[in-house]
């Protein structure tokens, strides 16, 4: 556990212009009990960039990313083969705690899903977590502002997360995220439950965000993709052998991957042929 | 029933309901109708009987009979303060240990502690507890709880004895047999109201928690818990409500002692076990009497629901919003 953090604090002063690999993540086979879910996925995340996850519905994009910050062993029968480091440390050895690696790996999830207590709370639930000791008001504050909510709930803060408006809900699960300031943040089809004015916001925040964080992004909208990502990762489905089984097809520059994609499947999604 | 006929033609199958059609449908409205105030117009009944009948005695006694101390059908002195302070001394009791056990368990038994396969065999274990009759809770009272707690009982006595809970020596039958079998009779509610509540609360919300980093425990106490507080809170009233009009088990355990007494192994009373074990031999006024007692125990009980459903709807009116 100390080597996830030493390592955390080698990686703030490394150089900028070679992208580091935060997390080099390689999933030769992902399983939930016989069901082989993802196969042949290696994805490395680089400092500082939005890498994006595109694919159509059952490509196992949102699998791979909850692997990164182990939510798959909330699952029962889940198992895989391959490798997930951080920093150059696997997250999935055995003595480490993935109580850990949530605390460095932050996630937002499809659904906004703020707990039932107050604005206030919800954002400083990380930050008690995590037994923060200093100025509990300013920190909130400042994951307000920057999860761009601050003016709209700095006069309620004492009311529930459950009554703000589902982008709204969004954006303080985005502050609740943020608060403690992760490395990394993991972000699992952020927008989609959310209309097109909320998506705006959120995705003008995730430019803002990547100036400090590190950003996977998993969404549905190829758009979304060329709008914020840095890299792109394309993802299909494989039935062939009768099961439904996601690999990563290609992972490349957005620009490159939706301009000159090298494989002809990345060159029929990304023109509609099928989704 | 002539509509729409423009829409008509040879082909059509589309076609008004029949007539006997309106029937069934009016019929089935109107039992669903009379079920629903029969459940009102038998607790009124009940209510305005027990009420009628107890009019002499609260004519006679009025409101210095709750909080009399005697009971002499002899001498027709009649006070009930001793049976409500056991009533509700008795279930507090049952409802502390009982509700902590039960909400220890319903965490345990849907926070993925065990295989689902093992966790049903548990649940059904628990609630098949709600199905032993309480004559049998009394009996086993009597012969296992009793000597069982004898000598702890004993040595918190000559140890402590200067609290006043352990302020006299247990004789046989007293307060804490009687809530420590009460609190198992009320477990089986408690653990499986609880057990739902828990259940209801979005596996999205626990993500969420353990996303954070939460650990798991974490995430129990700091959002599973707080989150199903209102069922759990409906599970903590109904299993009180249980507890007040618990009888037989009571009767045989409590110890039947018109005292008032903080003692947990003092005898005491409770108002169900008086009813139950004062109305075969009662004579007329003594009945008219019970029947004041009784009233009293359902009013006891009619204001715990009624307080415990206000302060439900308070509180999710607080949090859930928009839900």
């Amino acid at each position: 556990m100390n080597a996830l953090l030493a390592a955390s604090a080698n990686a703030a002063g490394s150089p900028q212009d070679a992208p580091l690999v935060v997390i080099d993540c390689k999933l030769d086979r992902i399983f939930y009990g016989d069901f082989l879910a993802v196969r042949d996925s290696h994805v490395p995340i680089e400092k500082g960039r939005i890498t994006g996850f595109i694919g159509p519905s059952g490509c196992g994009k949102s699998t791979v990313l909850r692997s990164l910050n182990r939510m798959n062993d909330l699952v029962r029968g889940f198992r895989f083969d391959g490798h997930v480091r951080f920093h150059g440390q696997n997250v999935y050895a055995s003595d480490v705690d993935p109580v850990v690696v949530r605390r460095y790996i932050g996630m937002v999830f499809q659904q906004p899903n703020p707990f039932a207590m107050s604005i206030y709370d919800n954002v400083a639930f990380g930050l008690r977590l995590n037994r923060f000791k200093g100025d509990m008001d300013e920190k909130v504050e400042h994951a307000l502002r920057r999860a761009a909510l601050w003016d709209e709930v700095k006069d309620k803060l004492k009311n529930s997360g459950l009554s703000l408006s589902g982008g709204q809900q969004q954006r303080l699960c985005i502050a609740r995220a943020i608060a403690t300031e992760p490395s990394v943040v993991l972000m699992d089809e952020p927008c989609s439950a959310l209309d097109p004015i909320a998506t705006r916001k959120i995705e003008e925040l995730m430019l803002e965000l990547k100036q400090k964080y590190t950003i996977a992004l998993v969404t549905h909208n190829m758009q979304q993709a060329t709008r914020v990502a840095d890299r792109t990762a394309f993802f299909s489905v494989d039935i062939s052998k009768g099961g439904r089984t996601g690999y990563l097809v290609e992972l490349g520059d957005t620009k490159q991957i939706f301009e000159d994609p090298k494989e002809e499947l990345t060159k029929q999604y990304i023109s509609g042929e099928f989704s | 029933m002539k509509m729409f006929e423009a829409a008509q033609s040879s082909e059509s199958v589309s076609g008004p309901p029949s007539r006997i059609d309106y029937v069934v449908d009016r019929t089935f409205r109107g039992l669903a109708k009379l079920g629903a105030w029969m459940i009102l117009a038998i607790v009124a009944a009940l209510v305005l009987e027990v009420g009628r009948k107890a009019v002499p005695a609260i004519t006679e006694y009025h409101l210095g009979f709750l909080t009399s101390t005697t009971w002499d059908a002899n001498k027709d002195q009649f006070g009930i303060l001793p049976e409500i302070w056991g009533t509700l001394y008795s279930s507090l009791l049952a409802l502390i240990i009982g509700g902590f056990f039960g909400v220890i368990m319903a965490i345990f038994l849907t926070q993925d502690f065990l295989p689902p396969r093992l966790a049903s065999i548990f649940r059904t274990i628990v609630e098949l507890l709600a199905a032993i009759p309480s004559v049998v809770y009394g009996l086993w009272g009597i012969f296992v709880v009793i000597p069982a707690i004898r000598p702890v009982a004993d040595w918190l006595h000559e140890t402590l004895g200067w609290l006043p809970f352990f302020g006299t020596t247990l004789s046989g039958p007293g307060m804490l047999p009687a809530a420590l079998v009460l609190a198992i009779m009320v477990l089986p509610t408690i653990a499986a109201v609880s057990q739902d509540a828990l259940r209801l609360v979005p596996f999205r919300i626990k993500e969420a928690a353990y996303g954070l980093g939460a650990t798991r425990w974490e995430a129990i106490l700091k959002v599973m818990l707080p989150t199903a507080s209102t069922g759990i809170f409906g599970a903590l009233v109904l299993g009180f409500g249980r507890a007040l009009g618990e009888t037989m088990a009571l009767a045989m355990l409590v110890g039947n002692s018109n005292q008032i007494s903080l003692s947990l192994f003092a005898p005491a009373n409770t108002l169900a076990a008086l009813l139950a074990l004062n109305f075969p031999e009662a004579g007329e006024t003594e009945v008219k009497v019970l029947m004041y007692a009784a009233l009293v125990l359902m009013l006891i009980t009619l204001a715990v629901n009624v307080a415990g459903t206000a302060i439900m709807t308070m509180t999710t009116q607080q949090w859930v919003k928009r839900k």
